[in-house]
């Protein structure tokens, strides 16, 4: 008697066991929410202004050595004070990509008092980023604040 | 389901997702499974039972795969001793030996890259009061020989170096370290688990006292691997880190797993047999693999010696690109990242910082491991994902764009929390 017969006769010959449908992709599992997907598929507002115009804010937080680098980049109209412009690069997980094209996507077209109003927990909530990475929402929130900084900087605002 | 497929040449090109990750672990050859398959239905016996045949045909099968482990590294059955895996072998070999040879000394030389099975096991030793010596790595990823002979000293008892990392699958000079600790009266265990079965490996012309080995690296099971205790010149004694009926000539007790054993046996075989073959083409397609990315992509590096390396694998940063951020872009290819966010704690590989690359190159890696079923028409898809990946990611990456103009990203003051 053979027993496994029946079940050998439709083993596939050359991609046995994983071809389940489920990936598992580096050393622990990793879920992303449909938010993050599109965000890191088709990031919004991705692109580089003149820093040294005195138009421009640029916020550049995070360090290479951190996995994290967030460049974000306003133009606001000094009469309005509405930040007209966002642009972004970063370097960083999907969440941290995630967390900066949608900072881009909210603070445009508001006024900067505003978008400082803009706290890293509404990221987390909207994105549904998982704890280990709250720290993406915090940088982009960092971003921010270092971009109107900046911008007010140069405006002699501060 | 993937494609059914019917004969071999029915190939479709590929078929998703690509499993490249066998480094982590290896897909149940079917020639494995088939030789398990009876110890998992009809031959129920325990190998130890002595008084009827269903105990019998059990330790005659248990037997059997004794020869064919040991013949894969060139020892003999006596001197394999079959254990849950690696991890138990490694700390096996590492307590048993410290704990056998107490009275010869109280020193342990080992190595910063090793699995940390063998980093673990020798930190729970130095908690008893042994001394260990961790070993740096030279660029490539190999020890310098030469520091092995300063660090060993009279009251060394134990070499532990492994023949393959699992990370960067650079190989460590086992016949020379062998050869030295010989030539000492040094033992010398070696965590052949990457190794065994990928490459040349033979316990007397390398010298090794001790060796570990695992089913699942090599299309077999997981849940049972072995350890090779070499049984004369010299003579290499354990103590039995697991009491209970006496298996294993008291070495490791409890029921043998006989189907596991059956399927690395099994495992073993097949992998001597196909060994060199195996070995040319898996080259053949990482060779292949590296020369797509390193012509599309610039600022990429392979991490770790390229000459003394495991044939299926490939470890590269692709810099200015965050690891995790790659994998997610490739979630129909099954790689692994030596990123810190693929970790389960926030920090990046040890293994890749041990060879001194910054942790930013370190977030950036990725590890290829080809193996036994992976087929050109994959490597290709592979290359190509990654490529239009890595290029997608770059538009995104200010380190990318900072680079190009020329900035120094060293001398950048960096807002790190």
């Amino acid at each position: 008697m053979r027993a496994g017969a029946a079940g050998l006769a439709v083993w596939p010959r050359w991609r046995p066991v994983h071809d389940n449908g489920e990936l598992k992709s580096g050393e622990t599992t990793m879920a992303y929410s449909e938010k993050v997907v599109d965000h890191y598929n088709n990031p919004r507002n991705v692109g580089t202004l003149d820093k040294n115009s005195a138009e421009v804010g640029t916020g550049l937080v995070g360090a290479p050595e951190c996995g994290d680098v967030m460049r974000l980049q306003i133009r606001v109209n000094a009469e309005t004070q509405v930040i007209e412009e966002a642009k972004f690069k970063t370097f960083g997980c999907g969440s941290a990509i995630a967390s900066s094209s949608l900072a881009t996507e909210w603070i445009q077209g508001r006024t900067i008092d505003d978008a400082l109003s803009i706290k890293n927990t509404d990221i987390v909530k909207e994105l549904s980023l998982p704890p280990v990475k709250i720290h993406c929402s915090v940088l982009a929130e960092d971003a921010i604040r270092a971009a109107i900084g900046d911008w007010r900087k140069k405006n002699g605002a501060e | 389901m993937g494609a059914v497929l019917s004969k071999d040449e029915a190939r479709p090109a590929v078929a998703l997702p690509i499993y490249m990750d066998n480094q982590a672990t290896t897909p149940l050859d079917p020639r494995v499974l088939e030789a398990m398959m009876p110890y998992l239905t009809t031959k129920y016996g325990n190998a130890a039972s002595r008084n009827h045949s269903f105990g019998w045909e059990a330790e005659q099968a248990v037997d059997a795969a004794r020869e064919q482990v040991a013949g894969l590294i060139g020892g003999t059955a006596k001197e394999i001793i079959f254990t849950s895996g690696a991890t138990e072998s490694d700390n096996l070999a590492i307590k048993g030996i410290a704990e056998m040879y107490r009275e010869r000394g109280d020193h342990i030389v080992t190595q910063v890259t090793e699995h940390k099975a063998v980093l673990d096991a020798c930190k729970r030793l130095e908690k008893q009061g042994w001394r260990v010596t961790y070993l740096p790595v030279q660029a490539d990823g190999r020890i310098d020989p030469g520091e092995l002979e300063r660090a060993l000293e009279a009251k060394t008892v134990l070499v532990t170096i492994m023949a393959a990392n699992n990370e960067i699958g650079v190989l460590q000079p086992v016949r020379e370290i062998g050869r030295m600790c010989r030539e000492r009266g040094v033992l010398f265990h070696t965590d052949a688990v990457q190794a065994a079965g990928k490459m040349a490996l033979n316990v007397s012309e390398d010298f090794v006292d001790a060796a570990s080995i695992s089913a699942h690296k090599i299309y077999g099971p997981k849940g049972v691997g072995a350890l090779y205790v070499r049984r004369r010149n010299p003579r290499v004694q354990i103590a039995a880190q697991i009491d209970g009926g006496g298996h294993e000539r008291g070495m490791r007790s409890g029921t043998l797993n006989v189907a596991g054993i059956v399927g690395m046996g099994k495992a073993c075989a097949l992998a001597q047999e196909e060994l060199e073959r195996e070995g040319r083409r898996l080259e053949g397609l990482r060779d292949r693999l590296k020369a797509r990315l390193e012509a599309e992509l610039d600022y990429v590096r392979v991490n770790g010696s390229m000459e003394h390396r495991l044939p299926g694998n490939l470890n590269m940063s692709f810099v200015y690109v965050e690891g995790e951020s790659l994998l997610m872009g490739m979630n129909d290819v099954a790689v692994s990242s030596g990123s810190a966010c693929t970790s389960a704690t926030l920090e990046p590989s040890y293994v890749l910082k041990a060879l001194g690359l910054g942790d930013d190159v370190a977030h950036s890696s990725i590890r290829f491991g080809l193996g036994r079923f992976n087929a050109e028409a994959e490597v290709d898809y592979v290359a190509a994902k990654v490529i239009e990946v890595v290029r997608h990611l770059r538009e995104l990456s200010p380190l990318y764009e900072m680079v190009q103009e020329g900035v120094d990203l060293s001398k950048v003051e960096w807002q790190a929390k």
